[in-house]
This record gives structure tokens, sequence and C-alpha cells, in this order.
């Protein structure tokens, strides 16, 4: 990572008393969460029970519908994202989003790749070898280069799935954010795309902190280093997912590990 | 064990007198277009001619070609392009893309659609009232068009709206959460892939706005002019406005001369529309998500 790593916090998401309403339909509850920098997290609990809100919280993504009310507090790498001087854009350049269905633009696959990078390059053109460097790169990364490399200039709606959605993350990669954020990323897939884009998921540990919304216990326990399970817009338990899995502490967490509802 | 019952076959038979009458139905529907366009093509199809479509009326207008109307409508056509497709894609793209979801909102969508809804000849004493007098432009192209451009600009905010929300969402979402301004999706995603749906709505403009003739009647088309006009300010002769006066309003007008002015009108209009038909099917075609 950067060479002022020793300056860096220990927690990529940190937030305080974190609550949330919908209307009047409070989805979050006194939400503290602290998410260590550079590994992978994950987040379970059945429908409805704020995990995904939070996901969206984390990005501010939610604020578009208007009737979204927050209090609290949300740092990410140490900053309070909620803050008055915080400009959205800065924002969406440090935390990168994953969905469910992947989303790529409908221009080719090297397009996709240079887009966000030419969003927030400076004016001016980007040489043609460090475009060339960068798509290498990033596809590199997403483990997609010996897969599309002569496909570059296809249509990225042209991929398959599973290529789309690594696709998509590796556009995020060249504007270097410090957080991904994955909103069920596997769902559309199939076990073969899950394995492939878990394994991704795997290989950008350490580079980048990445909290994953699963619906998937299975991929929670093989995916992610440590786990957290919200109920009901409430964080029940966090901890390392390989001791959650198999001493839960709460019981409600050992209900819905053993499938009891969700 | 498998032949009709009587129910069946009284239920048959009614099928197949539904069928019949809506058949029926549909070809006479059919039917005053054939009868239209085989008139004119008959009547008028031997009147066309290069001199009939680049030369000026003679001997009062019994004579002679129809190229200042022919000129006119172009003419005025443009003008009104030029002012109403800015203006209309400009207030599409703020109602689709930045607009909150309120009920202001609604009202303006609301105003726009009944704003499509107003007979030709209330915009035509609206452009008199504020193109010609107002504004001072007095008879002449400029107003014509303008008021033109009025009623013709739901049309071109609704198809350019509905080509804009005809762009998934998910593409929105993408480019926002990589941190885009609403201005640079906007520029970079949603104009590229609506772009031929608006060029389609602007077609159906020209195809209108060509035929149009109670808004121009008032505000800038004439009876006849001996000269073609000058600029934007001068008056101008228009096809519409032309054939309704060599069908009514000339003694000895030959009987086949009006029948050419409607062929070449409605020409106009059945090339505008078949472009755009075949711009959407092009469309459709190559679109992939």
């Amino acid at each position: 990572m950067s060479a002022n790593e020793s300056n860096q916090p220990q927690f990529a998401i940190d937030t305080d008393k974190l609550n949330l309403w919908y209307g009047t339909f409070q989805a979050l509850f006194d939400v503290d969460l602290q998410v260590k920098r550079g590994i992978i997290t994950s987040m379970i609990g059945p429908s409805g029970c704020g995990k995904s809100t939070f996901l969206r919280t984390v990005n501010r993504i939610n604020e578009r519908l208007g009737y979204v009310r927050t209090t609290g507090e949300v740092k990410v790498m140490g900053e309070n994202i909620l803050g008055p001087s915080v400009e959205l854009v800065q924002v969406r350049k440090q935390i990168g989003m994953v969905f469910q269905r992947p989303n790529p633009l409908p221009i080719s696959v090297r397009e996709n790749v240079l887009f966000g990078y030419r969003l927030h390059a400076d004016a001016g053109r980007i040489p043609r070898q460090e475009q060339e460097d960068i798509v290498e790169s990033a596809l590199r990364q997403v483990l997609l280069w010996d897969k599309v490399k002569d496909r570059l200039d296809a249509k990225a709606t042209t991929l398959s799935l599973e290529e789309q959605q690594k696709l998509c993350i590796a556009r995020l990669l060249p504007v270097k954010p410090s957080v991904l954020l994955m909103d069920e990323p596997c769902s559309a897939l199939d076990p073969k795309g899950t394995e492939a884009v878990e394994e991704l998921i795997w290989e950008l540990r350490g580079s980048y902190t990445i909290l994953i919304v699963t619906h998937n216990m299975a991929q929670a326990r093989r995916a992610s280093e440590e786990c957290i399970f919200m109920l009901m817009g409430k964080v029940v338990e966090h901890g390392d997912t390989g001791d959650m899995f198999v001493t839960p502490k709460n019981k409600e967490t050992a209900d819905y590990i053993e499938g009891r509802y969700g | 064990m498998f032949e009709a019952s009587s129910l069946n076959r009284k239920n048959l038979r009614n099928e197949r007198l539904v069928k019949a009458s809506l058949g029926l139905m549909t070809g006479l529907l059919i039917l005053p277009v054939v009868l239209i366009l085989s008139t004119l093509l008959y009547k008028g199809g031997p009147v066309i001619s290069f001199e009939f479509l680049f030369a000026s009326p003679t001997n009062g207008m019994t004579a002679g070609g129809i190229f200042p109307a022919l000129l006119g409508t172009i003419l005025l056509v443009l003008v009104a392009l030029i002012a109403s497709v800015p203006l209309g894609v400009a207030a599409a793209i703020y109602l689709s893309e930045y607009a909150p979801d309120n009920w202001f909102t609604r009202a303006i969508n609301l105003a726009i659609i009944n704003l499509a809804g107003v007979p030709s000849i209330v915009h035509a004493l609206f452009g008199v009232g504020a193109f010609v007098i107002f504004f001072k432009f007095g008879t002449s192209i400029l107003a014509a068009s303008l008021t033109l451009a009025i009623m013709t600009l739901p049309v071109v905010i609704v198809a350019t709206r509905e080509s804009l929300q005809a762009v998934p969402q998910a593409f929105r979402e993408a480019c926002w959460n990589m941190g885009a301004t609403r201005w640079q999706t906007i520029r970079r995603v949603v104009l590229p892939n609506a772009i031929t749906g608006i060029l389609t709505g602007v077609i159906l403009e020209v195809s209108r706005t060509s035929g149009e003739t109670a808004p121009i009647m008032f505000t800038g088309a004439a009876f006849f002019l001996p000269l073609l006009p000058q600029g934007v300010l001068d008056q101008t002769m228009a096809l519409s406005l032309h054939l309704f006066v060599v069908s009514t309003q000339v003694p000895d007008m030959p009987e086949e001369l009006p029948y050419g002015v409607a062929l070449v009108l409605i020409s106009i209009v059945l090339i505008m529309n078949s472009l755009s038909i075949a711009l959407r099917m092009y469309l459709r075609g190559r679109k992939k998500w």
C-alpha cells in the first residue's frame, strides 16, 4: 500500500451510534461497527435486517431517496463522511460499490475500465501507453486479463455475467479506492461464476478493505475473515469468521447460522 | 367423440363472424389512406416535374411551379427546429434527470401534455399576439417558425424524455458510484444511448410541422409573393397554405395542379415518417441490454 501506511487508521469504516430512518421506519439502531482495514468482512442476516442499508449509508447512496434521515457518525479512513465539508464525488471515489446485478456500461471493455479514471483525471487526454497500462493492470488484478485481452474493444455487455461482474470490480480499481462495498456480488452468478468471483475477492484482500453483504452463509464462511451478524437493524455479533461459525456467542447468531430462520 | 357439438358449432360460427367483422373494420380504416394516396398519385402524379418543383408560379398561380412554397416550408421547419430542439431537449433532460419527483414536476409534466392538446388555431393566435405584435417580428418566417416551435415543443420534450428514460437506471447508478456528476453521467452515458430516440422524435416533429397551416397563416405565410424571402424577417409562401390557396381561392385553376401540390406535401410527410420508423427499427436492432 502507500508509503504513509503507519498514519492510516486501524479501521477503514468506523461508525458511532448510527441511526437511520426511511420516513418513519427505523432501519438502523445505534450501529457501532469497526471494520478493520485491509481485510474482508462479510455481513449476514435475514432480509430486511439492515445490512444493505448499512452498505448504502457508507457510500451515501441512500441519500438519493429524499425521505432518508441519518444520525450518528460514519468515519471512512478516519474521516466523517457525513460532515458538512464532504464532497460526494470524493466519497464515491474512495469507496467503490459492486452491485448484485453486474452493471457494465454499454461501451467497450477498455472504456469501462477507463471510465472512472477519465472522470477523475485532470482535463486533457490520457496518453495511449498510460491507458493500456491502466487497463491491463486493472484487468489482471481481477483475473480477467487473459480472458478478455483480445476483446478489449468488444461491448462490455457481450461478456458473460461472471466476466461482467469482474469487469465491474476492475473499473473501480484505477481510481484507487480504499474501500470496496459489495452488495451480494455473486447472487446473479452460477456456482462456477460465484467461485471465480470469490477467488478474485480473496485476491484483492490486503490491497483493499472489502465489505460484502451476502445471503449465502457458505460464502461468508469461505470468503471472509471477519463476519458481522445483523438482525432487525442492530448488530448482534461481530467477530472472526471462523470463531463465529464454530462457536457463536449469541443464541440468535447460532439460530441463523444453523438455518432456523432467515 | 370428437365431432363438434351444437354448442361448439354456435361458438365457431360466432368466432368466424367476429373475425370477419373485425377484419372488415380494419379494411375500412385503410381504405381512406389508399384512396387519398391513389387519387393524389393518379391526378397529381403527371403534374410533378423538375420544373414544377423548382420554378415559381406564373399566370396568377395557375401555371408554373411551386418552388417558393417548397422552399418556404423547408425554411419554416428549419427555423422552428433550431428554436424548439435545443429548448425541448434541455427541458426534457432537466425533467428526466434533475427534477425531483414532487407535485411541481408533475404539474409541469401535466402542463406539457396539455400544451400538446391545444388546437393549432389557438397557437396561431398566441403567435400573432406574442411574436408578431409583442416582439415586433411582424408577419415573418421568424414569427411563424416560433409559433410552430411552441406548438411542437411538447412532441420534442415527450419524445426526448421517453428515450432518456429508456436508458436503464443501472447505467446511471454505475456512473454515480464511480463519482460521476449528473452532467458527466448524462453526457457520457445517458445521451449517447438516447440520441437515436431523440432523433426519431425530431423527425416526427418535422413531419408534423411541415403540414401545419393554421399556425403560419396569420404569422408569416403569404398568399403569393413575387420574390423569394431574403431573411427570417421576410414573409414566405408555404406548401400547406399554397395548397389551400390554389384549391379554393384562385379562379380558373387547372384541376390537376392542387393535386400536385398535395402530392408534394404528403410526400414530405411520408418520407419523414418512414425515416423515423427506419431509424427506430435500426435502433431497436442495435440495442443489446
